[in-house]
């Protein structure tokens, strides 16, 4: 009995390893073919062209792109509506607005994906702000991606700031602080490794997030200077990659893992820099 | 409980000190605007995004979404396989993961020393495991089923363990907080009147944390049904003009089917594309709901 839930427990690092496995193995084989420095550096990705070349730069700054506009509109928003709900709202109102918080975050992201292409495209951007991007963008895929990824931001941090001892709060007040100032100056430095963790899995989520912009952010691998472009992002491009019927050990497959390999390894760093953030900003009390 | 909460307790500190109007000041004013506007925008965005939805997909939102088959022609197209091959694949995701998922956080959460360098490796593991973008876990299906000689890769059980893999950090995550609810007291009392360590964990800890493992895995699961990125990977946009009827049987997935419907040219795709989309929205909340009802009616304040 206890045999079979230590198992259980030992299947997890089991997954790690498959991870490791399945995605190493092709992308040794893709890097056998073409040099890392090449793949890293080169500013075309054409893999399925007569004469194809490998830089995944393209890939990499429509991925920057997106995550960045996704993060500036969700750290903002989202932290604006954890402090709001950690620090304004009461108990009742806080029992509402939290669940259609949560109701967000449950919305598919294929969902997102549609409404980013036939209602955020043609209608908020080009219609109501006028701003000229075509049926794809950068720019579309990345504010809605944002939205999707505000109750990431808000409930972590919101968490965070609950968790700060009241005693801070009166104390603030009793010195003469008004609510906001309690807000800014008090509860949100006492609970910054919280909010840094909430940013962070806020970054990776983005990162990772493929549907949203396998449908509205479009698939021309090209250097995006400009978010009204198109773009393939690195999730993108695997997922319409995957359409294709590519042989297994053949080096388009292998293409496909090394973008993976780069994607599993980017994420990581950027989980590993976010344990070492709370850990330096953790305060105890 | 509700008596604690900070803004409350910032209010009677504020009131003791008798002074209102410092709460009145332009730049607090603004402040307060900020983060309702804040509010605003998420909410905002979930009322435009189901309304816009059900505008172009209400139409089409009739018993032929749910009994024909995918078709060139949107007239006559449905959703039927995409319906079917959710449900095979979610109940095998739930079957594979469910089980390991509560045995894992059992062991971790009962019998393991935590003080112990791999136990704390596991959970490491697990906490950067929840945070892998989910198409990786397609390439682990794929890599997984190349490793054990199976060439068709459209197959129910490649998508459910694809699935499966993911949510098991998230299952696990649930259930240990749901066992850590469960007061000592009860425990000891247990092993007190004689009963060993697995009889305890398995009629008495088990059973009291069963609506905060139900809630978890009921949340996890409506993540699997709404997830298309790995099922991409395993060749599920495929055109299926059959019922899936096994595990080995091809399929596609509702998320998948509206994927497919998105990127076709004609209008009447697109409209297929919001209806199946109403569909899935309005069965994420129905599960969603239930798991809210659980928790509020049968989790215990010990």
């Amino acid at each position: 009995m206890r045999l079979l839930l230590r198992l259980a427990a030992w299947l997890s690092i089991l997954i790690t390893v498959g991870i490791v496995i399945s995605l190493l193995s092709p992308a040794l084989q893709f890097f056998a073919e073409v040099s890392v420095v090449e793949f890293l550096t080169g500013t075309r990705w054409a893999p399925q062209f007569a004469d194809p070349t490998f830089g995944v730069l393209p890939l990499v700054t429509a991925t920057a792109w997106t995550t960045a506009i996704a993060l500036a509109v969700a750290v903002p928003f989202g932290l604006g509506a954890a402090v709001y709900l950690a620090e304004y709202a009461r108990p009742r109102a806080r029992k509402i607005l939290k669940p259609i918080l949560e109701l967000l975050a449950g919305v598919p992201t294929v969902v997102f994906g549609f409404f980013a292409l036939s209602f955020v495209a043609p209608t908020v951007l080009r219609e109501w702000l006028s701003v000229e991007v075509g049926t794809f963008s950068i720019l579309a895929a990345g504010l809605v991606m944002g939205v999707m990824i505000i109750p990431t931001v808000a409930s972590l941090s919101e968490d965070a700031m609950s968790a700060v001892p009241s005693a801070l709060r009166q104390g603030s007040a009793a010195l003469g602080a008004n609510r906001m100032q309690t807000s800014l100056r008090v509860v949100f430095p006492a609970a910054l490794s919280g909010i840094v963790a909430a940013v962070v899995l806020g970054i990776s989520r983005a990162i990772g997030e493929t549907m949203i912009v396998a449908i509205a952010a479009g698939a021309r691998p090209q250097m995006v200077t400009d978010p009204t472009m198109e773009g393939a992002t690195m999730t993108g491009f695997i997922a319409r990659m995957a359409l294709g019927d590519a042989r297994v050990g053949s080096l388009e497959y292998n293409t496909l893992f090394a973008v993976g390999l780069l994607l599993f390894v980017l994420t990581l760093v950027v989980n590993a820099i976010s344990i070492q953030l709370v850990r330096r900003f953790r305060q105890e009390y | 409980m509700a008596l604690h909460t900070p803004a409350v307790a910032t209010r009677q500190a504020r009131l003791a000190t008798g002074k209102r109007s410092k709460e009145r000041t332009p730049t607090s004013i603004l402040f307060l605007a900020l983060l309702w506007f804040s509010l605003f925008v998420a909410f905002a965005t979930l009322v435009a995004l189901i309304v816009t939805t059900i505008a172009q997909g209400a139409d089409r939102l009739d018993a032929r979404l749910l009994t024909e088959y995918p078709s060139s022609r949107p007239e006559e197209a449905g959703a039927r396989p995409a319906i079917l091959g959710s449900l095979w694949v979610i109940g095998t995701t739930a079957v594979l993961a469910i089980p390991l998922g509560v045995a894992a956080a059992v062991h971790l959460e009962e019998f393991a020393d935590r003080r112990h360098w791999f136990n704390r490796f596991i959970e490491l593991n697990i906490q950067n495991l929840s945070a892998i973008p989910s198409i990786i876990y397609g390439m682990l299906a794929i890599g997984t089923l190349a490793l054990i000689g199976v060439g068709n890769k459209n197959i129910v059980i490649g998508g459910a363990l694809a699935l499966a893999l993911l949510i098991l950090p998230v299952i696990i995550i649930s259930t240990r907080e749901a066992l850590r609810a469960v007061p000592r007291e009860l425990r000891h009392g247990s092993l007190a009147l004689g009963a060993t360590e697995v009889q305890t964990t398995w009629r008495i800890t088990l059973p009291s944390a069963v609506p905060g493992i139900a809630t978890g895995t009921i949340l996890a699961l409506s993540r699997a049904l709404g997830e298309a990125a790995p099922l991409l990977l395993l060749g599920a946009l495929v055109f299926i003009s059959f019922d899936p009827n096994g595990l080995l049987s091809g399929f596609t997935t509702m998320p998948i089917q509206i994927y497919g419907w998105t990127s076709a040219p004609q209008a009447g795709f697109h409209e297929l594309a919001a209806a199946t989309s109403i569909l899935l929205v309005g069965i994420l909340l129905v599960m969603n709901a239930l798991a809210i009802v659980i928790r509020n009616r049968y989790q215990r304040r010990w």
